[in-house]
């Protein structure tokens, strides 16, 4: 395998790992506040749809992110009051919101548009624009080789849609209001104990309302990057298991963002590699894509048995909290 | 608290639950254009019009009352079996080997094979899960779930390189031989005088399941294990006070949900498709969600569910024939369904309680 070949694995890889680095941190939040979900998933997918649905109506792809975002939104307020006002089932809930945005996003979209259930194709301002950053080459099919410095840089590091630049910076973003902002740490409070942050006067129900809104957010950027990013418009059932992935790189971090960074880029280069190889011979074994397409599952399976380490969530993680009287 | 009547909690809460979604799916469709009226008088004449048409709605509800039965027996134990769809593959799986590589001289004995192969298919698949569960402490919910996608990835790979015949392109197994495929329900009514299509999928496996529905209503309310699960389901720390191993009980659980789930693969692989399909499952191991919720977790009302979400599955197919509008309205129906039933219960409940008890101090 050549420089070029390498790099433009490394350059897809974060293509890919852009939407599960959004729904991780996603899911993050949600769940160090003590609430599960397993509705990212259909957020994301319903995300998606409205995004496409909007910069196509519009010819904005702006427009497209906000309606991605206000639908995630909403679905994610469908599971707040589930799981906090009427203290249901969060599991539960999460599998009925996937279900409602795989329903949901195929009815409108074959009767909006006569294409069965996929959107028209985005163009121009409707879609996201790949960012050249400065002292970048642009690369085009003819493009003379380079250093190897300016052939990374300008390969894998410029060359993406703004939400990809976004989502790195959500990183560092969520690290600090974790651990160093009072929400941060009451947010980490109430998954842990949530009588202890009740009895200190801190309301449970909107530190969760409001870490399910963040998710609703954040998984509302995943499904427009998916749209109007990484394709140019919206197939149905498009986000394919990319929530449940993320869920896993969520569980593969143990709830932190850094390690989510890094989960969701080995995810993302597995990703990357199943499309580009299929099948790999490594010479004495060959390995399978279905293989490589599972890794992921079977990974999070191994860590969440503690094989390797161990990831222990939240401690109140899928209960509803029940004031006291 | 006031609590509801008995009937009112098991008959009432579901049915408005019902309505509920029944009514957000008819203004979903008059929002698209549709007539909501219309579109239930299709799905009604097309699942239920005539014996042909029943057919399909059995078929499906055969499927349902599988999984159903499966999601029921471990939502009893307090565990929630999100796998299975997974578990139906491996049963799949099952079926078509058991199938394919013993040469039956008859259905009957090919039947009892493909019982006995799908069970501990299914079962196997839900058994390390389980397993990670109550000795690893994983979470179950997350482990069935990654099994889903792991199961998909490994029929992928049997079907393509080991079960596909030669010079064939799609992946899928060879056919079975004629000699193992299952008499349809329209034959063995036919032997006792009814008369019923035979031109639809409807087949014996019917009968296989609402035996087991029986099965599991007896195990759980007059066995031994039955009432261990339950009580391990209606509080652990008891449970363990009173000696039960709740690893023992997680193991049971799981294998009894696994194996329900891999028979299914009877009716689906067996019963219609007659060779190993990559989707044989069809979505079926996730409907058994709602239909457990739907039926209370009781096998009478899950055999009730299934044939409802028979009907909504057929008829979704000929609202998909016969109007513009798409299949995946029942989609959205079952999601509603799940979440009313299963996430928003109180939210239907606590006004009946209210109701209730008005009624109550006024007589």
């Amino acid at each position: 395998m050549d420089l070029v070949s390498f790099l433009q694995i490394l350059d897809s890889t974060i293509r890919l790992a852009t939407p599960l680095l959004f729904a991780c941190l996603a899911g993050l939040y949600s769940e160090r506040s003590g609430i599960f979900d397993i509705g990212l998933e259909g957020k994301m997918l319903v995300a998606a749809f409205a995004a496409a649905a909007a910069a196509y109506a519009t010819g904005s792809v702006w427009v497209g992110v906000l309606a991605g975002i206000g639908a995630s939104m909403l679905f994610a307020a469908i599971h707040g009051l589930a799981s906090i006002t009427f203290r249901g089932n969060q599991l539960i809930s999460g599998v009925a919101i996937n279900f409602l945005a795989s329903g949901l996003t195929v009815v409108l979209g074959t009767s909006w548009f006569h294409l069965g259930g996929q959107s028209p194709a985005l163009t121009g301002g409707a879609r996201f624009e790949d960012i050249v950053l400065p002292f970048a080459t642009q690369i085009t099919t003819n493009t003379p080789p380079l250093g190897l410095l300016d052939e990374v840089y300008s390969r894998v590091i410029s060359g993406h849609s703004i939400l990809v630049y976004v989502s790195f910076l959500t990183v560092p973003v969520t690290w600090w209001i974790l651990y160093r902002t009072r929400f941060g740490l009451r947010l980490r409070a109430v998954g842990e104990n949530p009588a202890a942050v009740d009895t200190a006067g801190v309301s449970v129900t909107g530190l969760r309302y409001a870490a399910v809104a963040i998710t609703g957010l954040l998984c509302g950027l995943a499904g427009a990057y998916m749209s109007t990013g990484l394709s140019a418009g919206f197939l149905r059932e498009m986000t394919a298991g990319r929530g449940y992935i993320a869920l896993a790189a969520l569980i593969f971090a143990k709830w932190r963002p850094w390690y989510a960074l890094m989960a969701c880029m080995l995810f993302g280069l597995l990703d990357a590699v199943a499309i580009r190889f299929q099948n790999i011979n490594l010479g004495f074994v060959v390995v399978p894509v279905q293989f490589t397409q599972a890794l992921p599952y079977i990974l999070t399976v191994i860590i969440l048995a503690g094989f390797v380490g161990k990831a222990i969530p939240p401690r109140a993680g899928g209960e509803p909290y029940v004031k006291e009287r | 608290m006031d609590k509801l009547p008995r009937w009112a909690d098991v008959v009432l809460v579901p049915l408005i639950c019902l309505i509920i979604a029944f009514v957000i799916c008819g203004v979903l469709i008059w929002g698209i254009g549709q007539d909501p009226a219309d579109a239930l008088k299709i799905m009604v004449q097309g699942s239920l019009g005539s014996t042909y048409a029943w057919g399909y709605t059995l078929y499906y509800a055969t499927n349902f009352m599988f999984t159903g039965l499966a999601v029921s027996i471990a939502f009893q134990a307090s565990l929630f079996n999100i796998g299975g769809e997974g578990q139906a593959t491996l049963g799949g799986l099952g079926v078509a080997l058991s199938c394919l590589l013993i040469p039956w001289p008859h259905w009957t004995l090919a039947l009892i094979g493909s019982i006995a192969a799908s069970a501990l298919f299914g079962a196997a698949w839900a058994l390390i899960p389980a397993w990670l569960q109550a000795r690893r402490g994983s979470h179950i919910v997350i482990t069935t779930m990654m099994f889903n996608f792991i199961s998909f990835a490994l029929m992928n790979y049997v079907l393509v390189n080991m079960l596909r015949p030669l010079g064939s392109m799609d992946p899928a197994s060879a056919r079975f031989p004629a000699a193992v495929n299952l008499p349809k329900l329209g034959d063995i009514l036919g032997l006792v005088g009814i008369p019923f299509s035979s031109k639809n999928p409807a087949n014996i496996s019917l009968l296989i399941a609402l035996a087991a529905a029986v099965g599991v209503w007896a195990l759980m309310w007059h066995t031994r294990l039955g009432y261990e699960l339950r009580a391990f389901g209606k509080s652990e720390k008891a449970a363990v006070y009173a000696g039960i191993s709740p690893v023992r009980i997680t193991l049971y659980a799981l294998a009894l949900s696994g194996g329900l789930s891999g028979m299914m693969a009877i009716n689906a692989v067996q019963g219609e498709a007659h060779r190993l399909l990559l989707n044989s499952v069809e979505g079926a191991g996730f409907i058994g969600i709602a239909v457990a919720l739907m039926g209370r977790n009781h096998p009478f009302g899950i055999v009730l569910a299934s044939i409802l979400f028979g009907f909504l599955y057929e008829g979704g197919s000929q609202l998909a024939l016969g109007t513009s509008i798409p299949r995946e309205v029942i989609t959205v129906l079952q999601a509603l369904v799940i979440l009313f039933t299963g996430a928003l219960p109180y939210m239907v409940q606590k006004p009946l309680e209210h109701l209730f008890a008005l009624r109550r101090r006024t007589a």
